[in-house]
């Protein structure tokens, strides 16, 4: 691992491309689902404030909506540059798949979003909440799709292959519904509900510390409070049968998570440690007995299995898994803590009013994101060494780049990526530091915060003299 | 009778690069008109005369990608190692476009907005750039053995493909130039039109040179364009691109304000057309044919029957949201 190879080199680039990428969808699916239902509690209700928090969030939808269409445009090239073998041997099966992403994606984008962004008051609320409705689906359409591939490589299914080792589509229902996709999926969508809710209620709390009265944090906050309370533990119930998929289909990625290098029966769970690879065992472990065994096998003395069963050259390297996945889980630990804390405030009548509440969720607000990045760190090491696990070699997926062209177009990656998505970070730190107000305002219309979608045609009339 | 599942594909992959080039190809060429239009009041008509419809224009470009990687995978897999660093400098440069069309807006000082509108006019000008170089180097061909790529780190770089990197840079700027003609009005309509007809004089120059060069390149492209019965083909592409030169300086002499971008427009179709002659049936010079190139029948229908539902149901769109923002952009509305 020492080595620094153009595979090396050209994974990182894959994680650091889709790694910034990955967060901007998980953004713009959480939050297009929050504004449908504040859109449906408005026009239930009718009351200000729920068309005060849309328009409050609508503004920031926007900006991460744009930012995530220029990232996702390098990831769709992102595969033939670096990983041309893998696209023309997996190409057949995932390539289709991937097409339907980006069709249906730019189909709903086209759509509606235009408006979703820019039609409120102008085509009527029944047809702007489709708008709205519409645009939240899409964001889940294009997850479905993203992750039946990345589901596909995890557990491959429904194909045949050719002499030369490409993959052919056999059984598209096979392949859409791999096994691990049934897991995975929810899994992710959750991940993007929990990471929005955490963000809502730091914007929230900051908010409230400032001004107590303020109806609209108070709302945001209370609404994240209770998507903490409720789905932080079902999410870690969708994980744990998420995790029982992996043991099933990919024990070897479980045994590196778990820092397991032998089977042992009545397996304890290692809290913490270094798993040492050379070795072959995990050093400095802090264990409780029996624990491991319960969780994964639900029973005192099952043995989970160890990474000694597998061919040394099938390893994934285990620190960076086991400590990725412990990221990830204590996240989802505190976020669970966080809302139990906020039910008990909420039961005391002291929701709004208790600074260090307040701060916690401040301070909390990026841990759904953390939590994205450190779970999806865990699944995608723990496919190493394969890019389709179990069939085809990550070094043997690669395009025939050099070292000093993979190297060179990182850096480059890293520089641009940091300028523009630092600056677009500021300027959605600028939006939530402003207190939302009654009668907020939604995406200024004649400012060209545009994308592909059909503006209603009114809306044009203030812009400098269309239309005339 | 069979359906050829290659062919279709191709051409659907076709109109997506093509309709990429017509739709994207002026909106980038008012990202490089930046370099002489300093005003800020002028900046902004610029920028807001695409900004409804830039991002699905760019849209595409991914269509395009993704399609490709779908369907001929094993073009995806040997086209983009080959053109590794214009591929990704294009894709740099179009991030850093595509963001400054929202950022320039939102920025609170001179200095950053300066900054902002260089991004995207230096942008602008190495995507296009780029986009020129790989077709100018995939004009020369890809060496591939064994389904991957095996040349080097500089194969597409070529007087040629230089060539074709300023032709793309020149006429894109031809096409922003036109639409600004349309969309505008006054002194900056004024100054269009005169930038017209001089990068008018300047893209027919290059593409009369790229045109008399491509058959040099590749001896199916000559035998193509020159022997019999392929003649009967090729001919009239030459005669079509005379008359519509003929018809766009007319159209600029006589101040008319559609025209000029349609006849333009039109001076890409040619090309664009001309190109496929030369290279058809193959898909990555010299050595992968279209068939080749092909996913296996089941992936290709599997995605055709979700595309010739939703690409028919895009372009209407497309077209709609065009009708919706028709209209002169005027100045003087000033955001911050």
């Amino acid at each position: 691992m020492a080595l620094i190879d153009a595979v090396f080199l050209a994974r990182l680039q894959f994680a650091f491309t889709v790694g910034f990428h990955i967060v901007l969808p998980s953004f713009s699916i959480g939050l297009a689902s929050y504004l449908m239902v504040l859109e449906a509690l408005w026009l239930r209700t009718g009351r200000q404030v729920y068309l005060d928090v849309f328009q409050y969030w609508l503004k920031i939808f926007a900006i991460g909506f744009a930012m995530g269409v220029v990232s996702g445009l390098v990831m769709s090239y992102q595969f033939g540059t670096n990983w041309g073998v893998f696209a023309d041997k997996a190409g057949p099966v995932i390539g289709p798949l991937m097409g339907y992403e980006v069709l249906t994606a730019f189909f709903l984008e086209a759509g509606f979003l235009g408006v979703m962004l820019f039609g409120l008051g102008r085509v009527g609320r029944g047809l702007h909440f489709l708008a709205t409705c519409l645009v939240a689906f899409g964001t889940l359409l294009s997850a479905f799709w993203i992750l039946s591939v990345n589901s596909w490589m995890q557990t491959p299914a429904g194909y045949t292959m050719t002499q030369d080792g490409r993959f052919l589509p056999a059984d598209w229902w096979a392949v859409i519904f791999n096994p691990s996709f049934p897991y995975r999926l929810p899994h992710m969508v959750i991940a993007s509900y929990l990471s929005v809710a955490f963000v809502v209620g730091a914007v929230g709390a900051w908010h409230l510390l400032r001004d107590r009265q303020n109806q609209a944090a108070r709302l945001m906050f209370s609404m994240a409070m209770w998507m903490a309370v409720i789905v932080a533990p079902i999410q870690m119930m969708v994980g744990d049968q998420h995790g029982l998929n992996t043991l099933e289909h990919q024990p070897a990625k479980v045994a590196a998570l778990e820092g397991d290098f032998d089977r042992v029966p009545g397996t304890p769970l290692i809290l913490f440690g270094w798993p040492n690879m050379q070795q072959a065992r995990t050093d400095y472990a802090v264990e409780i007995p029996h624990l491991g065994a319960l969780i994964l096998t639900h029973s005192w003395n099952g043995a989970v299995p160890g990474l000694k069963e597998f061919p040394r050259e099938d390893w994934p390297y285990s620190p960076v898994v086991f400590w990725a996945f412990r990221i990830m889980v204590g996240l989802g630990v505190l976020m669970t803590l966080m809302g139990l804390y906020g039910l008990f405030r909420r039961w005391q009548g002291r929701l709004y009013s208790s600074p260090w509440l307040l701060r916690g969720m401040v301070a909390m607000a990026p841990a759904g994101f953390i939590a994205v990045l450190a779970g999806w760190t865990t699944t995608e090491v723990g496919r190493q060494p394969f890019t389709v696990y179990g069939m085809l070699r990550t070094a043997d997926s690669i395009s025939p780049i050099a070292l000093p062209g993979v190297a060179v177009s990182l850096a480059a990656f890293a520089v641009v990526y940091f300028i523009v998505f630092g600056a677009g970070l500021v300027f959605l730190l600028r939006l939530m530091a402003k207190p939302p107000t009654t009668g907020e305002s939604g995406p200024p219309p004649q400012v060209p915060v545009r994308t592909a979608g059909i503006t209603p045609a009114p809306v044009m009339s203030i812009q400098p003299g269309a239309g005339e | 009778m069979s359906i050829d599942l290659p062919i279709i594909w191709a051409a659907l992959i076709a109109i997506a690069v093509l309709a990429y080039v017509l739709l994207d190809g002026f909106d980038l060429g008012i990202g490089i008109l930046f370099a002489v239009e300093h005003e800020d009041e002028d900046r902004d008509v610029l920028v807001n005369s695409v900004a409804p419809v830039w991002d699905g224009n760019e849209t595409w470009l991914i269509l395009g990608g993704g399609g490709l990687f779908a369907v001929f995978p094993l073009a995806y897999a040997t086209i983009m190692p080959a053109f590794y660093p214009t591929i990704i400098a294009m894709l740099l440069a179009l991030v850093f476009r595509g963001v400054a069309f929202e950022f320039r807006f939102r920025t609170t000082t001179r200095r950053g907005r300066a900054w902002w509108d260089r991004a995207f006019s230096v942008g602008s000008t190495v995507a296009a750039f780029c986009q020129g170089l790989t077709l100018g180097g995939l004009l020369h061909g890809v060496n591939v053995v064994n389904r991957q790529y095996v040349g080097g780190w500089f194969d597409w770089l070529s007087p040629f493909s230089v060539l074709c990197g300023a032709a793309v840079v020149i006429g894109f700027t031809l096409l922003g130039s036109c639409w600004l003609i349309w969309r505008t009005e006054g002194a900056l309509q004024d100054r269009a039109r005169r930038r017209a007809r001089a990068l008018g004089i300047a893209t027919l120059a290059l593409i009369v040179v790229v045109s008399i060069w491509t058959p040099f390149l590749e001896q199916p492209f000559m035998d193509r364009w020159f022997g019999w019965p392929g003649i009967v083909l090729t001919s009239p592409v030459p005669i079509l691109m005379a008359l519509l030169a003929w018809g766009f300086f007319r159209a600029i002499e006589r101040k008319q304000e559609i025209a000029p971008f349609l006849y333009a427009q039109g001076w890409f179709v040619l090309c664009y057309a001309g190109l496929g002659i030369s290279i058809w049936p193959l898909m990555v010079p010299p050595s992968i044919s279209i068939w080749e190139a092909a996913a296996p029948p089941a992936s290709q229908l599997f995605l055709l029957v979700g595309a010739v539902v939703l690409i028919p149901t895009i372009l209407a769109y497309t077209a709609y949201a065009y009708w919706l923002f028709r209209g002169k952009v005027k100045p003087g509305m000033h955001y911050h």
